[in-house]
């Protein structure tokens, strides 16, 4: 099938397999190798990116399903050439250790401040509760999104 | 720019994130090479079963689908080496095969694989692949496959005893438990864990005809060993003709240390093939086919006099290791469990059984912490029970018990001829006191429970062993580890004056790229942007052991600091040269050689470079450049400590249990980096909480895992903590000249004791003594229920 995406400002245009998953056509079509697959009954987050502005687990979701939409990754996010706010944070405040996480935990993170631009803490732990970290704790990444909203 | 001085103990920031949080970095599955193709692996649906026959006739015949094989196609390859086998005792080892080929022993088992142009059609044609297997009755428990009539399932292990080990002495410990005022039982579980580092495991292997060498990346903690074990053991090639990568690796907890089944497959498929293969492991493989951890059954007893004087301790244990032993497994219960049972206290006798047993489950080996967990579990619970038997305060008992600061080096004496290095036990329990206000805890606790709510505290005041040597204590005359266990490290000085290391260890998310370039900043008085850090290729790096145990630092990042010294000798060689001035009147002092009282007239670190790399005025005889390889032995292992504290609010309706506060003092000895430290602490007591509270891998009695998946095993989520209170004492280690311990297994080996203590605290009105892991609101609920609560 042909879809076209828009991902991280640019339009794509592929010819698909019905059952290709939106991840591997980041990944595999677009060569867009950010977004990592940590399992495989959507619970741990680490694909999530932005669809249509909405974070979305991109291993749930065929590449079908976003025809027409616009997908940001975390290779989307820098502007002009410089670190989004929250990915300064998570580097700032040691929101990470082997990183395999970061950029769904990031993309979900920066969701969670759209939607809440001064969240407790409290509220930011029950935001990422759709994306695991085995490395960290939470406890620097809680760290890290608060460090984001005031910067902001 | 943070002074040179004061490079060591600063808080910089990590210098391997910014590819990180931009999603740039490589992991496995990112690796794309001309020609790759893509395996899947058909594993055994029974857990233990006789394999009668394959037909793979459709599977072949797939569109896509490049070949399929089954185990009787490897038939010429060895099977996995063991390669830590229990001290000074037979082991009756068996080890996967690249696919097994007659026999499976646990659901998960590889038995054929499948190789197409891409992952999607790999997968369909596993379906098309039917195996004839004839079931067979199946035992998942570790004490009941050692009992007569128990399925057996290895011919050269009776009873399914893999090895049967002790430590300690038994008469002096039954005669102590004889005289002792009291006694106290108690059989306690430490359940089965899944590691779950978040990338799976994978492989690529590529293979070049013309040169019979192979490259191949993979997933791994050790690419060294990983080399050696698979020329070496596996193949029997020269260890010359393979190069090993680790590519980014996202965490391993241990199950990234071994030398699995899939990666020797995969080599052996390049090889076959004459293309480069792929394998990535998904979650479900990765819940069933790569390594546990955990999972004892343990009978105590320990005596103790009426003031609180522990006595004796006599521990026996069935360590379940599954279906067939992993690469390090039996030294796990045996070594880094058996030896480090008397914890922070004086224990004069102690006694400890061990049967390493084979169940029909998924194999187990080191997961973080691996077997200081288990012991420091045991230890801080019997503790707490004697505390309980004779009515005393567990803060009062640990005291009594507490190794002196006097008393080191200190010899457990179980521990084989190595001694404790240092500790200041009092020292950091106070400190942990101080952040929680006991006093005033104990008020409010009695208040609660007169308003029908369950507060409790727990401690666990442990010690740990770290950054595990000698080689000639842990190899094959003592400790039965098939190898040596010191680190390498090279440091070059370029012409430009920019340093380049190469460690044989490696980094999977513990930060060497950063806390090793701050020693090198410090130690050369140079910027820590002028330093890069290599690690993870055979190619172009020293030999290394690898990283597990919390031996980076306390081992690899040593031999850094040896090669530094070397290099600042030579470098005051040259720059006495340079200044015309004798080499005995010279000092190297913030990055520069000048003579002693003369700062003034000096020579940079960069300028010594510069002339050592261009070598157009050397001393006579000497070499040119700055350059210097190390291998550092430890004469001794090190042993970080600490208090944790947890306070729990027990909901009696619901039975659900409530972190409230979670503080942690732990002692690491010097620390490089504090903010890398309190990461690794965070995350450590996360997954030693876990443990305490919902993670458990649960087989049923068939030998299916019905924790599967992540939707079954309760990975902890960002809202199950509160915020944790953490603080540091400092006692440097006497072993090494940096005093560092080790600080990537603390927070697991402290926390799981603390909370289950915190929760018995709570629940002692309604007589409760002692609670299994993981302590799920379920199993509160029906225990007041039977109480009466």
């Amino acid at each position: 099938m042909k879809v076209s995406i828009k991902v991280n400002g640019t339009l794509y245009e592929r010819e698909v397999e019905p059952r290709m998953l939106l991840v591997h056509f980041l990944r595999e079509e677009l060569g867009l190798t950010g977004t990592n697959v940590g399992c495989d009954t959507s619970q741990c987050g680490a694909c999530n990116v932005h669809l249509n502005g909405q974070v979305v687990k991109s291993c749930t979701c065929l590449a079908v399903q976003a025809d027409g939409s616009e997908v940001t990754t975390i290779e989307g996010l820098k502007t002009n050439g410089h670190l989004h706010p929250m990915q300064e944070a998570f580097w700032e405040k040691h929101g990470l250790q082997c990183g395999f996480c970061t950029p769904g935990m990031i993309m979900t993170s920066v969701a969670l401040l759209q939607s809440n631009p001064h969240p407790t803490d409290a509220e930011i732990r029950h935001g990422l509760e759709g994306n695991l970290c085995r490395c960290t704790g939470y406890q620097n990444i809680v760290a890290a999104v608060k460090a984001a909203a005031e910067i902001k | 720019m943070v002074a040179a001085e004061e490079i060591i103990g600063s808080r910089i920031k990590r210098r391997e994130d910014p590819r990180l949080i931009t999603g740039e970095a490589k992991y496995l599955e990112d690796i794309q090479l001309p020609g790759l193709l893509h395996a899947a692996i058909l594993r055994s649906p029974h857990a233990h079963a006789k394999i009668k026959k394959i037909d793979i006739s459709k599977a072949a015949k797939h569109p896509g689908v490049i070949a399929v094989y089954t185990g009787k196609d490897f038939a010429d390859v060895n099977p996995m080496p063991c390669a830590w086998q229990a001290g000074k005792v037979k082991n009756n080892v068996n080890t996967p095969r690249v696919l097994e080929i007659d026999r499976v022993t646990f659901t998960g088992a590889g038995v054929a694989v499948v190789i197409a142009e891409d992952r999607y059609t790999a997968q369909d044609a596993l379906e098309l692949i039917h195996v004839d297997y004839e079931v067979l009755p199946a035992v998942v428990d570790a004490e009941k496959a050692t009992k007569a009539g128990a399925p057996q399932l290895h011919e050269n292990a009776p009873s399914n005893i893999a090895l049967e080990w002790t430590c300690g002495t038994q008469e002096s410990t039954d005669r102590a438990l004889k005289e002792a005022d009291v006694v106290v039982k108690q059989r306690m579980l430490n359940q089965r864990l899944i590691p779950t580092p978040m990338e799976t495991r994978g492989c690529i292997a590529q293979y070049q005809a013309a040169t019979e060498e192979w490259t191949v990346w993979m997933t791994s903690q050790a690419p060294h060993v990983m080399r050696l074990l698979m020329t070496a053991f596996v193949f029997g090639v020269p260890e010359t003709k393979m190069r090993v990568i680790s590519p980014q690796v996202g965490g391993g907890f241990g199950a990234k240390i071994f030398l699995y089944p899939e990666y020797c497959l995969m080599v052996a498929l390049s090889r076959k093939i004459g293309r480069p293969v792929k394998w990535m492991e998904t979650r479900s493989e990765n819940y069933i086919a790569t390594t546990h951890g955990r999972d004892h059954i343990t009978e105590i007893e320990v005596g103790a006099k009426k003031d609180g004087t522990i006595t004796a301790l006599k521990v026996n244990t069935y360590a379940n290791l599954g279906g067939v032993l992993s690469t390090i497994a039996p030294g796990i219960p045996t070594t880094l469990y058996g030896r480090m049972l008397s914890g922070t206290y004086r224990i004069p006798n102690i006694f400890c059984h061990v049967y390493g047993v084979y169940t029909n489950t998924g194999m187990v080996d080191a997961y973080r912490g691996a077997g200081r967990p288990e012991a420091t579990y045991v230890i801080e619970r019997a503790v707490d029970l004697v505390a309980h038997e004779l009515g005393l305060d567990p803060v009062a008992i640990r005291r009594k018990n507490f190794i002196p600061p006097d008393a080191f080096p200190y010899d457990p004496v179980i521990l084989n001829g190595l001694k404790y290095d240092s500790g200041e036990y009092a020292k950091a329990l106070d400190l942990a006191l101080k952040m929680l206000g006991y006093e005033s805890f104990r008020k409010e606790q009695a208040e609660a429970r007169k308003q029908g709510r369950y507060l409790g505290v727990g401690f666990s005041s442990y010690v740990e062993i770290c950054g595990v040597a000698p080689s000639a204590w842990i190899g094959l005359p003592g400790e039965g580890w098939g190898a040596g266990l010191w680190e390498s490290a090279n440091v070059r000085v370029h012409l430009t004056g920019k340093v380049v290391v190469t460690t044989g260890s490696q980094s999977h998310g513990q930060g060497h790229e950063t806390s090793v370039a701050q020693v090198v900043a410090g130690e050369l008085g140079i910027a820590v942007d002028d330093v890069i850090v290599q690690h993870s290729d055979t190619l172009g790096t020293p030999f290394g052991y690898g990283t597990y145990g919390s031996r980076s630092t306390a081992v690899g990042t040593v031999a850094v600091y040896n090669s530094l010294q070397k290099i600042k000798e030579k470098a005051k060689l040259l720059g006495a040269h340079m200044l015309e001035a004798a080499p005995e009147d010279v000092v190297f002092e913030d990055g520069k050689v000048f003579v002693k009282g003369s700062p003034d007239q000096s020579k940079t670190i960069q300028e010594i470079a510069g002339a050592a790399a261009l070598a157009y005025s050397l001393p006579p005889g000497m070499e040119p450049f700055l350059d210097n390889t190390s291998y550092y032995d430890p004469p001794n292992c090190t042993f970080p400590f600490g208090t944790h504290i947890c306070v729990v609010e027990v909901d009696k309706e619901s039975g659900e249990v409530k972190i409230k506060r979670y503080i942690a003092i732990d002692d690491v000895g010097k620390v490089i980096n504090p903010m890398i430290v309190e990461g690794q602490v965070h995350g450590g007591i996360v997954q030693g909480v876990a443990q305490a509270l919902w993670e458990g891998a649960v087989y049923d009695d068939n030998g299916q895992l019905l924790t599967g998946s992540l939707m079954d095993y309760a990975i902890p989520k960002a809202d199950f903590f509160p915020t944790f209170e953490t603080d540091r004492t400092e006692t440097p280690t006497p072993v090494n000249p940096l005093g560092v311990k080790g600080a990537g297994e603390t927070g697991t080996i402290a926390s799981t004791p603390a909370v289950v203590n915190a929760i018995v605290d709570a629940l002692s009105p309604f007589g409760v003594k002692h609670i299994d892991m993981p302590v799920t609101p379920p199993k509160i609920w029906r225990i007041l229920q039977g109480h009466g609560g």
